[in-house]
């Protein structure tokens, strides 16, 4: 008996699955950035087996244009910048991700509550979402940032602890449209419990919603995480592809070495573009504000 | 009538700069390892600046009364001393503000112009070729980092234009009169790459916006109405949906001055313009605090305030907000 309902469980679930694959591969610019996607993510993974050089050993050759030796050039103290580029992807990935799970869990939560309990509290913490959207993001994080510490966690956390207010208002908007449908309104009249309420009713159907909206926001912390890094708030001696830019520019080879500047630069456009696609993609299918009837 | 919504708007506005104020106040203090020391006893500081420090900020009394002290210093303008500059930190921060509002205005200026004609052509050619190439550009744009695109740009302009990358003057050429012919041609020659960085920066959201704001009037129904009684197409625009879509922008132009800021931030640091940006660059650099927290309060404060002016804005324009 158990094991029949995992099966039919599971079919539901393959069957949603491959449903939202289908939706999905509709749209051909998701399908695009879903490509560059992965591609990031290899390298990410695959990245510092690959690259043909230690990316933290100098040599003679400095700030050399791309060449067979060295594919994409060298830096001012002579490393490789493919190598640099290649073991960039992890971190600048991680943080990334790392930001957007803060944020994600505080909107998704600050959402949760102002949407269900409508009153003084949902009241109160709007208010203070509503202060978090108008304040300046990136002078905001730069504080927090500078007060932290130049870590990357510090840069995660200020990332974080700034980013959550679109989630918030979204999964606020969410629960107030699912608080109104008639199963949850059942639901409380035999006598469920709130808790029980938001985690079998509202959370399973907002989901989706968050899930699309973190994807975009990844996009946004990857941003600005390299510009945070940029300004000098990074750890200089974890790679990444802010970091590098950084390096560029303080070393003053700006104006010389376009190669140095290209590649960090635009590993840093794609993977911003790639999940603000994918994202996009996303947001059509699970939104229905967004929705195209 | 009118004057409940605008109070309602300046009791909100008020808050929210209280808010950034105790915010401001509890983040320099509250957070371990770099409470008031650092604010108040830079390196180098004689023991007489730190004691006339401490007696202004009430460094030695309980937290709330610090805070109280707090309020009146911000109020008065008195933001501490900066440690590099050994000024006290207003007498840097106006000056430069007031570079930072000439490079903002013109770029925002420039990009909502731009900004606005292109959304325009995307929402009514939409589906054409060049929508297809405005937004494509658009969400190129955006998922760049405004600071590299300011580096390609720096590139760009000293190698094949030989245009100033640096200031907002030539040094050699010594400022006589600021309004003479030759001193606007100078300001104007420095301005053209940051202005540009800013505006290729901003753009793409303006055009997004626009865009949006008319494919939603598109379906309403009197410019279904408008149409059957045979306007112009240009009338139709005008008229019709260009007055409408102004509002959503009103709004959304003030959400952005945030984002704007941001960008003024990155693209002074890689041009040197003396603004807000580039002080706070250098006060992350030299760990200046007082000059960093002057900064994000200015900024802050600034940014507030340009937000409520588009309340008002918003509110005059459409008389359902402000009864309703």
């Amino acid at each position: 008996m158990s094991s029949q309902l995992t099966t039919s469980r599971w079919r539901i679930y393959r069957r949603s699955w491959t449903g939202l694959w289908r939706k999905f591969a509709r749209n051909r610019l998701g399908v695009i950035g879903l490509g560059l996607l992965v591609f990031f993510v290899l390298m990410a993974l695959f990245g510092p087996f690959t690259a043909p050089y230690d990316p933290t050993s100098s040599s003679a050759d400095i700030l050399k244009p791309p060449s067979a030796l060295h594919l994409l050039g060298t830096n001012e103290v002579g490393q490789d910048i493919l190598s640099q580029v290649l073991y960039g992807a992890q971190a600048s990935l991680i943080v990334g991700f790392a930001a957007a799970a803060i944020s994600a869990v505080v909107g998704s939560l600050v959402g949760l509550i102002a949407g269900y309990y409508q009153g003084y509290a949902g009241d109160l913490l709007m208010r203070v979402t509503d202060v978090f959207l108008v304040l300046p993001a990136l002078p905001l994080m730069v504080v927090l940032g500078a007060i932290l510490g130049p870590t990357l966690f510090s840069i995660v956390i200020a990332i974080g602890l700034v980013g959550w207010t679109g989630t918030a208002r979204l999964v606020r908007s969410q629960t107030l449209s699912v608080k109104q449908l008639a199963f949850v309104e059942s639901s409380r009249a035999s006598g469920a419990r709130d808790y029980y309420i938001i985690f079998s009713h509202v959370v399973p159907n907002v989901i989706p919603v968050i899930f699309a909206q973190t994807v975009l926001v990844i996009a946004n912390s990857i941003l600005s995480a390299a510009v945070l890094t940029f300004l000098g708030l990074g750890n200089p001696s974890t790679i990444t592809w802010g970091q590098m830019l950084e390096f560029a520019f303080t070393s003053g080879a700006v104006t010389s070495a376009w190669w140095y500047v290209m590649s960090p630069g635009l590993c840093i456009m794609l993977v911003v573009l790639s999940f603000s696609l994918v994202g996009y993609s996303l947001d059509e299918i699970f939104n229905p504000r967004t929705r195209k009837v | 009538m009118g004057i409940g919504y605008a109070v309602n708007k300046l009791i909100q506005t008020i808050a929210t700069i209280f808010f950034v104020l105790t915010f401001n106040f509890l983040l320099f203090r509250i957070l371990p390892g770099n409470p008031f020391a650092l604010l108040f006893r830079g390196p180098g500081f004689s023991r007489a600046l730190v004691n006339q420090l401490n007696a202004q900020f009430g460094l030695d009394q309980p937290l709330w009364l610090q805070y109280l002290k707090y309020l009146q210093n911000t109020l008065i303008g008195n933001f501490g001393i900066s440690y590099t500059y050994r000024v006290p930190v207003l007498s840097i921060l106006v000056p430069r503000l007031l570079n930072t509002v000439i490079l903002l205005l013109t770029a925002t200026a420039i990009s909502l112009v731009v900004g606005i004609a292109m959304g325009l052509v995307s929402a009514w050619r939409r589906g054409g070729k060049t929508d297809f190439a405005f937004s494509t550009s658009t969400l190129l744009l955006y998922s760049m980092p405004t600071f590299w695109l300011g580096l390609i740009l720096l590139f760009v302009g000293v190698i094949y234009f030989g245009l100033p990358v640096s200031g907002m003057i030539s040094l050699n050429g010594e400022l006589t009169n600021p309004f003479a012919l030759s001193s606007i041609v100078d300001l104007s020659r420095h301005m053209v790459l940051p202005c540009l960085t800013l505006v290729l920066g901003l753009t793409g959201e303006y055009v997004l916006i626009m865009k949006g704001a008319l494919l939603d009037v598109f379906t309403e129904d009197y410019m279904l109405t408008a149409k059957a009684k045979g306007i112009s197409n240009s009338k139709l625009l005008r008229d019709h949906a260009l007055r409408n879509a102004a509002l959503p922008m009103t709004t959304l132009i003030a959400i952005n001055i945030g984002l704007a800021v941001g960008g003024a931030i990155q693209t002074e640091t890689i041009f040197s313009w003396p603004g807000i940006g580039l002080l706070t660059y250098q006060a992350l650099l030299t760990r200046d605090y007082p000059v960093l927290q002057g900064c994000f309060l200015v900024v802050a404060i600034a940014v507030i305030l340009m937000n409520f002016l588009a309340d008002l804005l918003y509110g005059y324009l459409d008389p359902r907000i402000r009864t309703g």
